[in-house]
């Protein structure tokens, strides 16, 4: 009988893409493995092949539609001996930009999945609560222009006038790179696939085409080697960015970051520091298991010797990494691949950095205070919003610098509302939450209605299973109930 | 030569170094083995004396309770820095492990800061905050002191990263122990330095002792010259007990790299006199062996014989550039007994810039 060749996901991230190229025609015969599409997305493209043999009866979809859905039928196929025009007229409806369920245990077979997630060459699903519910606040809508602004504004560091793009977190930690390597000679990327391949999350695109092989460099696989050729290179006063395909990565070189990069200009006597940036997607990506899933904010704001950045917007993240390169110090600069693809507004300046070591207060709010940062707070937010139809108004701190914390903005925030929830993806024991408690403690104490409050990832290594991965991380549920609880809510 | 050559192999038999690498084939090279002019003999025998005696009095002063901490000497293994700095020109950087005294001295740094620095003075070359094993001089072109084994094998090659970034010419000394040989980043680095033809030399102090154990009972090739050989990188062994044999191949393989060859590999076959650190027990060698090792291969004892009968210096003349050694050590103990402690000020500075 006729099979129906489904709307392959690159990844189990993807939700839609583009229908490139046919490379078959109706009447062609195939056989499993033949190329029939090419399909694209922003981070990748890539081939759709046959799984059966049979006769391309009917394409449904035609060469250069965008935003077709996963699991969209594309085209039918004739099965052996089957009449193929019969196959074509029994074909269903285009569903074009209707979104079916993400691919999980249940999609078709009809829709191959390349195996692109092979050590994290594509982005990776979201779970549900994610995608779904956790969704960032809607962006507004391109561009426009900021009219005005308080000082606890989103959009505190952006002069008034200023005219907003939207970007993506990926594109905007592309330009903070290419903007600082146009200013700065000495700057250079080094990483695995940040050239040729265009970056395994596509964050370093086109730098190899602007800035050519010298100083947009390919390693090999060989995270301690190269995290130390780096701080070698940062030694003599050149400015690498090194690239982790993901922090997990980073473990194999964790000796060179702190023993080599963080310690040197104490050890020296000030002499001899390490201007060096070392970034990647950091924390929980999603279906990768314990071993690709960790947050690593709190182990490296436990190292005097290290600043340690986790932007959550867009804005944020190409304000902040552009300062990062231009800091002397030795930078952790913690990106959250979830994020990459979210769009945020950014402003439209020639120069815009954002300061180092300053929270922001992402929501202003009288009765709790709620801190996070990078994607812990699209929980933080979303709860926000539920909080306020209970009559609860939150503030949403948006700590965007873990080291240098900025305790002020806590405090201050802390001393006004007396209510606090902390809200992380990392491990409970040690982590940033338990951090910003003390300081709370030291500092506010007697201004505390209730003790603080945290959420975090459980203290269990991240599971595989889409429902247990789903209970190990936070959930907006969880945020809502701890702020109601310290509210006696 | 050939005589004192089978004399240290029986006298290292004895111990349970059986095969060791050090004996016979770096005496190998020594028909060819380049002869020093006077000048290049004094300043050796200067520089190789200064060494000696900077850590025979590091080592009094570790007795006397004034240094703390770990306390690496470099005794017996001074023609190495000694020879391969004289290779060097003006802008080549160098970078090595703990056991750094020797090279920071080799590099011109002020013997009364490195020796302050020993002691945990504000006058040390990291105002006392680094100790024996971390010391820098950007002026020097010395990278440290480094206190994780092997670590500094990436950083140099870094370093030589940068070199050929800048397309400066420099070429970055890179040295490591036999025991650091067989960490994995020391390949992670080899591999980097050869596909980019980096401009580094990578110097194995091969002193056949990664702490207690002996390279035979660490290390499965025994010959460091070719651990680059899957890489493409050329390598030697080298008597690195004779500075004129040292020179020689520093200067081949400084030459390789500088002219854009990529890394090469010098295994300095060496001995060091004195244990792992201060706490050594001293079980895991016999003290034949040492005792051996100082009356035949000593490299500062081959040059002072070469004054003295081919260039017919005096005794007098000897002592005369020893008592000037001793001079210069021993102010910089005295200073470093008596310069103040770091300012308690200074534990919250130099974190971040």
């Amino acid at each position: 009988m006729a099979i129906d060749i489904l709307m392959p996901a690159l990844s189990p991230t993807m939700e839609q893409g583009k229908l490139a190229k046919w490379l078959k025609k109706e009447g062609d015969k195939v056989k499993p493995g033949d190329v029939l599409a090419e399909i694209e997305t922003d981070k990748a493209t890539m081939e759709v092949e046959a799984i059966d043999e049979g006769v391309l009866a009917k394409i449904l979809v035609t060469d250069g539609t965008d935003n077709v859905a996963v699991n969209t039928p594309i085209a039918v196929l004739a099965g052996e001996g089957e009449d193929v025009s019969a196959a074509a007229s029994r074909a269903p409806a285009q569903g074009g930009g209707e979104a079916p369920p993400a691919p999980g245990p249940s999609a078709p077979q009809q829709a191959p999945v390349p195996d692109m997630q092979a050590e994290g060459m594509a982005d990776r699903p979201a779970p549900d609560a994610r995608t779904d519910s956790d969704r960032p606040v809607a962006e507004p809508a391109t561009p426009y222009i900021i009219q005005s602004r308080t000082s606890h504004d989103a959009m505190a560091e952006i002069p008034e006038g200023t005219e907003m793009v939207t970007m993506t977190v990926r594109e905007a930690l592309r330009d903070a790179m290419a903007e600082e390597m146009r200013k700065d000679e000495n700057v250079f990327v080094m990483g695995e696939e940040v050239a040729e391949y265009q970056g395994a999350y596509k964050v370093t695109q086109g730098l190899l085409q602007e800035f050519g092989a010298k100083r947009v460099v390919d390693t090999p696989i060989t995270e301690h080697g190269f995290a130390g050729v780096g701080v070698g290179a940062a030694f003599t006063g050149l400015r690498p960015i090194v690239e982790f395909m993901t922090f997990n990565f980073a473990m194999q070189a964790i000796d060179q970051i702190i023993n080599s990069a963080a310690k040197t200009l104490y050890m020296s006597g000030g002499q001899l520091g390490a201007p060096i940036v070392f970034r990647g997607p950091n924390g929980a990506a999603a279906r990768v298991a314990a071993q690709h899933s960790q947050d690593f904010s709190a182990w490296y704001s436990n190292v005097p010797g290290l600043k340690v950045i986790a932007p959550y917007t867009a804005s944020d993240a190409k304000g902040l990494l552009k300062s990062a390169i231009r800091d002397p110090n030795p930078i952790i600069f913690l990106e959250n691949e979830i994020l990459y693809g979210q769009s945020f507004p950014v402003p439209k300046l020639d120069d815009f950095t954002v300061p180092i070591g300053k929270a922001r207060i992402h929501r202003e709010g009288k009765d709790v205070t709620i801190v996070s940062f990078s994607i812990g707070m699209t929980y933080a937010l979303k709860a926000a919003q539920e909080l306020e139809k209970e009559g609860i108004q939150a503030e949403v701190i948006d700590l965007r610098t873990i080291r240098p914390m900025d305790t002020d903005t806590i405090v201050a925030s802390v001393m006004k509302t007396g209510r606090c929830v902390t809200v992380e993806e990392g491990f409970p024991q040690s982590g940033v939450g338990a951090e910003i408690a003390m300081r709370i403690m030291e500092n506010a104490f007697d201004y505390l209605d209730a003790p603080v409050a945290r959420v975090t990832g459980k203290d269990v290594p991240m599971p595989y299973a889409a429902n247990l991965e789903k209970l190990a991380l936070p959930s907006v549920a969880e945020v809502v109930q701890a702020a109601k609880a310290v509210c006696y809510r | 030569m050939a005589v004192a050559a089978r004399k240290a192999g029986r006298a290292a038999s004895g111990a349970a170094n059986k095969t060791t690498p050090n004996k016979g084939t770096a005496r190998k090279a020594a028909p060819n083995t380049p002869q020093f002019d006077q000048d290049q003999d004094l300043s050796a025998y200067n520089d190789m004396l200064l060494i000696r005696r900077f850590e025979e009095k590091s080592g009094q002063m570790y007795g006397m309770g004034l240094i703390g901490g770990f306390c690496h000497l470099y005794i017996g293994q001074e023609a190495v820095v000694v020879g391969m700095q004289m290779a060097t020109r003006e802008g080549d950087q160098v970078i090595t492990g703990y056991r750094d005294h020797g090279h920071m001295l080799a590099c011109g740094m002020d013997p009364k800061g490195v020796m302050a620095e020993l002691t945990g003075r504000r006058g040390g070359l990291s105002k006392g905050k680094g100790g024996s094993m971390h010391m820098f001089s950007k002026e020097k072109h010395f990278y440290g002191g480094h206190g994780i084994v092997g670590a500094q094998v990436s950083l140099g090659t870094g370093i030589a990263f940068a070199n050929h970034y800048r397309e400066n010419g420099n070429v970055c000394l890179t040295y490591f122990g036999d025991g650091a040989a067989n960490q994995g980043q020391v390949y992670e680095s080899f591999n980097m330095a050869a596909l980019w033809k980096l401009p580094v030399v990578y110097v194995i102090e091969n002193n056949r002792y990664a702490m207690g154990t002996s390279v035979n009972r660490a290390s499965a090739q025994t010959d460091f010259s070719k651990r680059g050989l899957s890489f493409g990188i050329p390598g030697e062994q080298v008597d690195g007990m004779d500075v004129r044999a040292v020179y020689a191949a520093g200067q081949r393989a400084i030459e390789h790299a500088r002219s854009g060859k990529g890394p090469y590999i010098l295994e300095m076959q060496t001995y060091r006199y004195r244990g792992h650190s201060m706490s050594d027990p001293a079980k895991y060698r016999t003290k034949d062996e040492v005792t051996r090792m100082r009356e035949e291969f000593d490299p500062i004892e081959q040059v002072r014989r070469r004054l003295l009968e081919s260039w017919k210096l005096s005794e007098d003349e000897l002592k005369a550039i020893d008592s000037q050694v001793r001079e210069i050590v021993n102010a910089a103990a005295e200073f470093a007994t008596h310069d103040p402690e770091p300012d308690p000020s200074e534990l919250y500075t130099d974190i971040l810039l």
